[in-house]
């Protein structure tokens, strides 16, 4: 049995359970600077795990086929929280929930360059 | 004769580009003593390094995602191999400055190691999860170890090393297994395991005598000492529960303990999810003392005689390097060379220290005993930098 995503939010309820709305997107109320650093950070920096084409590393790939069966909320909860016991860490101290909304969305749809 | 089929072969050959072998009467005379590389992530290139003048003599393109590269070198210093995230391996000649041969191995891999006799290339492979060996010259399969464990799940390899005697010794992550396969008899290799080591080991090192494989555990407080010179070897836990049961701070990035610091009579290595390095005691393999540092540490470096050690830091502290003087344990230098430090390598004897700036687009050359910045080199986003002194040390 592979670890799926359901696994880990079924892990996630027993940790910090973070609240999010979906906004549609023009209210993420992020501009575009701040898209640019958030794309530069998931490429560099959750590259470092995730691998820069997010094609995998030590943690799973991030790519549209592998976060099809879960939501925006859910991803973004898990990069908010982090998977507790694995070396997923939780980014909550670093972003903010509308950041992580928007990378779990453009996760979802294939991340920018 | 031999004269017009190698100018039939260059047209050729630099039509074709990227792969090619260069002959040596193409060369002009050199050594590689003081050449290196600094792998640039974000473009899959390669800067080919003078140490002696400070400078970048060319860059090779065309070797794939390189998040996470390193490379080993070849006895003569000629070749590197580099280790790409996405499985390709990749012979460069660094005096022709041009790939030699690349392969794609696996799916995704993370590291490698080349054996004391220079003979065989090992990678380890994330996905599938293994290890593979290649003959060094050609780069042809010679053996394949699949990491596999319980009901036939494949694990994760990471910390791959080279040991004395044609050996490598691995250890999986999803398992918390070490592996030592021996390459020594011709043949299939004749593989060791040490299974229940703890969870999630993340990384490994061996000491430059070959003695000591240390792993580093992700999932417990503590790391895994395997004494290879002992006739019966067993895997022992050390440094047990140095996080006196505190909540851990988030890690953003996972320490490195290739770049092992055995300094003096005692090792320092990066604690995880603490902003610590720990001193482990060479000889008795206790703890002897901590040093408080900015970050959370990710490579913790002894300059090559061992009377410093230089600490870089995971994200978002990583625009700092602390510098501890080993016997007083206490840290004697700070600076900040610019955004997104990643990796540091000292010249063989030490002399100065090399070290990505990734964010900054930048290599920056240090003094190592005035702390006086010497030199830049402009890189594209660059990593890790690996000088072909590597070639002749266990471990590297
Ligand atoms: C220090 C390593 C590390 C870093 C940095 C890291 N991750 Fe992870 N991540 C992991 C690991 C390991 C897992 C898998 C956990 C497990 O084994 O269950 C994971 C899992 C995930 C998952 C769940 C994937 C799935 O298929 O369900 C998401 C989403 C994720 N990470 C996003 C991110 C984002 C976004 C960043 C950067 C902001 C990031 N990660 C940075 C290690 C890391």
């Amino acid at each position: 049995m592979t670890c799926t995503l359901s696994n880990w939010l079924s892990h996630l309820s027993q940790a910090v359970v973070i609240s999010l709305v979906v906004l549609p997107s023009s209210a993420y109320g992020l501009d575009a600077q701040r898209e640019a650093e958030l794309i530069h950070l998931v490429r560099q920096d959750c590259g470092s795990c995730h691998g820069m084409t997010l094609n995998g590393g030590l943690g799973r790939p991030l790519l549209p086929e592998t976060l099809k069966d879960a939501d925006s909320e859910a991803i973004a909860a898990i990069i908010l929280g982090g998977v507790p016991g694995k070396p997923m860490p939780p980014w909550s101290g670093l972003l903010s929930e509308a950041d992580a909304v928007w990378i779990a969305k453009k996760l979802k749809e294939g991340f920018p360059q | 004769m031999r004269r017009r089929s190698f100018l039939q072969f260059s047209l050729l050959t630099s039509v074709v580009a990227a792969v090619r072998p260069v002959s040596a009467t193409e060369l002009a005379l050199r050594g590689t003593g003081d050449l290196g590389l600094a792998v640039e992530r974000a473009t899959g290139s390669l800067l080919i390094l003078d140490t002696s003048h400070r400078k970048a003599l060319s860059r090779v393109e065309g070797l794939g995602d390189l998040s996470h590269a390193s490379a080993s070198f070849s006895r003569d210093e000629r070749f590197a191999y580099i280790f790409g995230r996405d499985g390709g391996l990749t012979k460069v000649d660094l005096l022709g400055q041009v790939i030699a041969n690349r392969i794609i191995q696996a799916g995704n891999s993370i590291g490698g190691a080349i054996s004391d006799d220079g003979k065989l290339v090992a990678v380890s492979n994330y996905k599938p999860g293994g290890v593979k060996v290649f003959d060094a010259q050609t780069l042809e399969i010679v053996a394949e170890i699949p990491a596999v464990y319980g009901s036939g799940k494949r694990s994760k390899v990471v910390g791959l090393v080279d040991a004395p005697g044609r050996r490598f010794v691995f250890t999986l992550y999803d398992a918390g297994e070490i592996w030592l396969a021996d390459f020594s008899a011709s043949g299939p290799p004749r593989i060791e395991k040490y299974p229940g080591i703890g969870e999630l080991p993340y990384d490994a090192l061996i000491t430059s005598d070959g003695r000591h494989y240390i792993a580093g555990l992700y999932g417990e407080d503590g790391l895994v000492h395997l004494d290879l010179w002992a006739d019966k070897i067993t895997p022992k836990r050390v440094l047990d529960g140095y996080g006196r049961g505190e909540k851990k701070l988030p890690v953003y990035k996972m320490p490195h303990l290739e770049g092992w610091a055995l300094a003096g009579e005692r090792f320092l290595l990066p604690a995880v999810g603490r902003y610590e390095l720990l001193a482990l005691d060479a000889a008795t393999f206790k703890e002897s003392g901590r040093v408080s540092v900015h970050g959370q540490p990710v490579f913790a470096v002894a300059r090559p005689d061992g009377r410093h050690v230089w600490v870089n830091f995971a994200h978002p502290r990583n625009d700092t390097i602390q510098i501890v003087d080993v016997p007083s344990l206490k840290i004697i230098h700070e600076f900040q060379p610019g955004p997104a430090v990643l990796h540091m390598e000292f010249t063989p004897r030490g002399h100065e220290v090399w070290i990505s700036v990734r964010d900054a687009d930048r290599i920056d050359i240090y003094d190592t005993r005035t702390f006086e910045k010497r030199g830049e080199i402009t890189a594209r986003s660059p990593s890790g930098i690996f000088f072909t002194a590597r070639a002749h040390r266990i471990g590297l």
